[in-house]
């Protein structure tokens, strides 16, 4: 701690920070714009001038840039200076020469961080009489609109997508006054996290394209914090709501997890819940036909079911933990299944047993961040958990920051660290089947079938520690390959182990854990990471439960009489032909669910569920941390939360007792209470009837407009503000809202004077450190385990000569389930084609999987073995059982011209 | 006592004054175009909708009473839809005030009554009028950077021709 003087108040500044953040720190309001606190200082925009003065006899001060100039014990500094002032009003006023006259029908209008400190900084006449220097705009695809004229030059957006996120196609153009950002030709921005620009650059050059379709100032949106159900890693997000839809997603700051940045599935893949997929009314079908009926005759349908025999329920890694735990209670542990079939269902169910018990520490992502060695096996992060993949990429920076030590520079200086490290690779090994986005920036990337991974696993665990199971007839090259990771990973201090559930390979998992264990007795504070295949995967997997191919091989018994599938979709779990036993074997299909599903479309009575931004609940991420989501929109009746259905359905089927939760609270409550495991849940977030100083959290801004108009179209008599028993949060704009408020109910970012997102440093406890509103999520596994090595290494994967071995090939835009009901994401994903391995040209395949033949496009890859396929799931076949050997024909070996 | 017999002269004189009293509605009165009565919404000189569903006037009006929602359309922006409750509305003109665009005004026109409330719900129907009303030769589009039909980047007043980015000349 150094004490400084900010215009004669002593303030205590933390160790090695710049002026600037300790400015905003000590709460005084300092205009700045190319400063971010993940990206550090440049210098460039000259806005966050303050005098800074020798001693306490220097009378004259120097003008000095606060981001630049560390805050070192016993400066003097004055921001209030009138010279220092007026140096900032004029950098303001120079950035506003060629600023167009927009803020009208500019998207960022009304949390534009340029409009905050051009009101910060005073300036309010335009003196500059001569003409604007103009650009032209770029399409950059589906999810950003560019308009360029706004500019200011603060090279945010570049260093971010370069420097922070590994992006390439988009630079800085031209000179001086004219400086381009942009790409080299209009085209769709290629990195996954290119929505982030939308909120790291502080003006509206970026901005969000569909949100642009759907706008709404920010004054006017409700909000509400919120978790994201894309993937397991549980980002943090905001999701904000006006007239019953929602509009956007931001993110949402947690520390440990996410901190400022979200992946575009993540922020654009929420349109789901507006789309017309989702099913509204309860539906029953007669004779083929779907009939809506009214919620009384839905149940008494259901109590007729429920005479025809035993009851199984279906649960889901996309539903809450709440929800899935009412689904079990009502129909029992014994006849509650995972929704996953085999071999998904072993290979969760082992990565969740593992990430409960290992020694070695279950990192959250910011911890791995400043692992010194990152080992991926068999698993492309880059498409299935996207925000950690942008995390290991950090690995690269605190490589750097290790040289910047060395050399006596502060962290936060982005372009000397940069530089010297400007040589460095990120220290990731990436081991998988076929090339991913991470290969670019590791160290180095090896390829190997899924099986052969695991042996190498395998191997490095027991060359690590001898204790570790030994793998059997290890090749030459396997040895070798073997030894060096070993070898890397032990001269590591953090090493970091990622693997996951993408070929649902438990051996690979094993192998991940071995390693991770080894290492722990090396005495190296390891870290591991299992990706899971959806957001809560953790919760549902620690619940336990029957297998898909359990509950069919009961259904053919004749042992199942009605069938409930909770958020569910089976046909991306079942082949064809197996749904269709499925539900012909079973007296009666009955589905919950908030869209439309091919699963849905057989049921016989389906009920409409709340998305998750219309209910509250908890998600456990893949690091084993709950954290709950709250709701924004009030929905509308039919539409409930699917343990009420459960509940419902359980009250009409005369199981009274068995469920009688009335509220979220007494579901968090009651499931806390029925799985010992997630007794820590219930501290997620405060309750619905958490008041802070007397009075209840508003989650509108006080100026929201339009509440007499909004719904005069429709009855001209104002109604009361919705309301729910289910969140903590006011519908509307009366209540309280402070920078204090819980971390876990920040509705939105806002501040008097500070309307864009930057307002986030006033509440943190320090910049980029705790929110002052405490924890983010409890994490419902205890720090270390003691499990040892298990498993056995499996044998080499030979490749056959007839047949292909067709591996999952994820995507962060195509694969997901709900995504992909979002007109951005579906917009931005390709099309589906299969990489087949070797260097014959192929253009079209005829592919068998299962008893389905499907002619797709197909393109060939030398990276890859012959007789090896890669096939993005769910977008050729609808199920995916991987890996699975098929038999491939090439249809055509040239394109048709 | 001599304040009561004051105040009695002074009305009786006022029996001789002019009588202000308007035969209202066989007689209208004069207002003038500043009055705050029915708003309306104009259009700029080229006849296109002035409106660019900015939002301002809604976080203006004090009682709550504008709601729209912003469209896009080549470019331009324009309010989807616009509702004025004017059950509701206390004709403060702040709406006007804000409007970056002059596109809200309120006229001297304040015959509005209705027998039923919902009747004084005005959709953008109601509220758009064919010209430009007070503000004659205003054209947010001529000022702001926006390229629309007809007026490309660089062509706004004050601009210069977009950059060339290819270019090496400073
Ligand atoms: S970037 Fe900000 S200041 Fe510039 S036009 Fe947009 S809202 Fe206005
Ligand atoms: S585009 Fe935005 S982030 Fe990039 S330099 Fe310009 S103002 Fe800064
Ligand atoms: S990384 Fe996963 S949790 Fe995070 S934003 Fe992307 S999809 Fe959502
Ligand atoms: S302030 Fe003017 S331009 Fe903006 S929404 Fe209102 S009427 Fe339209
Ligand atoms: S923030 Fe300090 S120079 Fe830009």
């Amino acid at each position: 701690m150094a004490t400084i003087y900010i215009d004669g108040r002593a303030v205590e500044a933390r160790n090695g920070e710049n002026l600037l953040q300790a400015c905003l720190e000590a709460g005084t309001d300092l205009p700045y714009f190319c400063w971010h606190p993940e990206l550090g200082s440049v210098g460039a925009c000259r806005q966050c001038a303050v005098k800074q003065f020798q001693n306490a006899d220097d009378k004259r001060g120097r003008i000095v840039m606060a981001c630049m100039t560390p805050a070192t014990e016993g400066a003097i500094i004055s921001v209030d200076d009138p010279e220092a002032k007026e140096f900032r009003g004029e950098v303001v006023e120079w950035l506003m020469t060629n600023h167009p006259h927009d803020c009208p029908v500019c998207e960022e209008g009304g949390e534009c961080h340029l409009q905050d400190m051009t009101v910060m900084t005073g300036h309010r006449e335009r003196r500059f009489k001569f003409d604007k220097r103009t650009h032209k705009n770029q399409d950059l695809g589906p999810l950003v609109k560019h308009e360029m004229n706004r500019c200011i030059a603060c090279y945010r957006c570049v260093r971010f997508y370069r420097d922070y996120a590994g992006g390439e196609d988009l630079g800085v153009f031209a000179q001086h006054n004219n400086v381009y950002f942009g790409r080299y030709e209009s085209g769709t921005l290629e990195s996954t996290f290119s929505g982030n620009l939308v909120e790291v650059c502080p003006t509206g050059v970026f901005t969000d394209k569909p949100f642009s379709k759907v706008y709404s100032r920010k004054w006017d949106m409700r909000g509400a914090p919120s978790v994201c159900q894309h993937c397991s890693v549980g980002c943090n997000t905001i999701l904000n709501e006006r007239a019953g839809k929602v509009r956007r997603t931001l993110n949402r700051y947690n520390e440990d997890v996410n901190r400022y940045f979200l992946c575009d599935r993540g922020r654009y893949g929420n349109g789901f819940v507006n789309a017309p997929s989702r099913l509204r009314s309860a539906g029953y079908v007669m004779d083929g036909q779907m009939t809506p009926v009214p919620v009384a005759q839905a149940l008494e349908q259901f109590a007729a079911f429920a005479k025809d025999g035993p009851i199984v329920g279906i649960g889901s890694g996309r539903a809450s933990i709440e929800s899935n735990y009412a689904l079990r209670r009502f129909v029992g542990a014994d006849n509650f299944s995972t929704g996953w079939a085999e071999p998904l269902h072993g290979a969760v169910t082992r990565a969740v047993d593992i990430l409960r018990t290992t020694s070695a520490r279950v990192m959250p992502l910011h911890e791995m961040e400043s692992a010194d060695c990152v080992l991926v096996l068999g698993e492309d992060v880059a498409a299935t958990a996207p925000r950690l993949s942008l995390a290991l990429f950090q690995t690269r920076r605190t490589a750097c920051n290790k040289l910047a030590d060395k050399n006596r520079l502060p962290h936060w200086l982005d372009a000397p660290v940069r530089t010297l490290g400007s040589d460095l690779k990120a220290p990731i090994h990436v081991v998988t089947p076929a090339p991913t986005d991470m290969d670019v920036s590791a160290t180095q990337a090896l390829r190997a079938l899924p099986d052969d991974i695991a042996r190498l696993g395998f191997a490095i665990a027991n060359r690590i520690d001898g204790a570790a199971p030994a793998v059997s007839d290890l090749t030459e090259e396997e040895t070798a390959r073997a030894t060096a990771l070993a070898d890397a990973l032990l001269v590591a201090e953090k090493p970091v182990i990622v693997s996951g559930t993408q070929y649902a390979s438990t051996a690979l998992l094993d192998a991940a854990a071995n390693i991770a264990a080894a290492l722990v007795t090396q005495g190296k504070a390891a870290g591991l990471t299992l990706v899971l295949p959806e957001a809560n995967s953790f919760g549902v997997a620690t619940m336990g439960g029957l297998s898909l191919d359990a509950v069919c091989e009961r259904a053919q018994a004749g042992q199942v009489g009605t069938l409930v599938v909770m958020e569910a979709d089976l046909t991306r779990q079942l082949d064809a032909s197996a749904f269709d036993t499925l539900v012909r074997s079973v007296r009666h299909l009955v589905v919950i669910d908030h869209s439309v599903t091919p699963t849905a479309e057989r049921g016989e009575l389906v009920v409409p569920a709340t998305a998750f931004s219309e209910c509250g609940g908890t998600m456990i991420s893949m690091e084993g941390r709950a954290q709950r989501f709250l709701q924004v929109v009030y929905p509308e009746a039919p539409l409930q939360v699917s343990w009420r259905w459960v509940r419902d359905f359980a009250h009409a089927s005369g199981h009274e007792g068995v469920l009688d939760w009335e509220t979220l609270d007494q579901a968090v409550a009651a499931t806390a209470a029925g799985v010992p495991a997630f007794a820590r849940i219930v501290e997620a977030a405060p309750k619905a009837d958490y008041e802070l100083e007397g009075e209840h959290i508003r989650s509108q801004t006080h100026r929201v407009s339009g509440r007499t108009a909004i719904r005069a179209n429709i009855s001209v008599r104002d109604i009361p503000p919705p309301t729910s028993p289910d969140t903590p949060l006011k519908s509307d704009m009366e209540g309280t809202y402070t920078t204090d408020m819980p971390a876990t109910l920040i509705p939105f970012y806002q501040v008097p004077g500070w309307n864009s997102v930057q307002s986030l440093n006033k509440f943190q406890q320090e910049i980029g450190g705790e929110l002052r509103g405490g924890d983010v999520g409890v994490r419902v596994i205890g720090e270390r385990g003691t499990a040892g090595y298990a498993g056995v290494a499996p044998a080499r994967m030979a490749l056959r000569e007839n047949e292909v071995l067709l591996l999952p090939e994820y995507r962060a835009f195509g694969t997901g389930e709900t995504s992909m009901w979002s007109d951005p994401i579906k917009a931005r994903a390709t099309e589906a084609v299969i990489r087949v391995g070797g260097d014959a040209p192929v253009a079209r395949v005829s592919i068998q999987i299962g008893a389905e033949v499907f002619d797709v496009p197909a393109v060939n890859d030398p990276a890859l073995p012959l007789g090896v396929a890669l096939c993005p799931p769910h977008m050729v076949a609808r199920s995916y059982e991987a890996p699975c050997w098929v038999t491939l024909r090439t249809i055509s070996a040239e394109a048709a011209a | 006592m001599f304040g009561i017999i004051r105040t009695i002269w002074m009305t009786f004189l006022h029996l001789f004054h002019k009588n202000e009293t308007v035969q209202y509605p066989e007689q209208k009165p004069y207002l003038s175009p500043r009055y705050r009565g029915r708003i309306v919404l104009t259009r700029d000189p080229s006849g296109e909708e002035r409106c660019v569903a900015c939002n301002l006037c809604a976080a203006a009006c004090p009682v709550d009473c504008i709601s729209l929602q912003k469209g896009e359309r080549d470019g331009r922006w324009y309010p989807e839809f616009f509702q004025i409750n004017f059950s509701r509305c206390i004709f403060c003109g702040f709406c006007e005030e804000a409007c970056p665009t002059y596109a809200i005004q309120l006229t001297p026109d304040f015959e509005m009554a209705e027998y039923v409330r919902q009747n004084l719900v005005y959709e953008k129907e109601d509220l758009l009028i064919s010209g430009p009303g007070k503000v004659p030769d205003y054209s947010f589009y001529n000022v702001s950077g926006l390229a629309i039909p007809g007026k490309g980047k660089g062509e706004a007043e004050h601009e210069l021709a977009p950059v060339d980015t290819h270019s090496l000349m400073p």
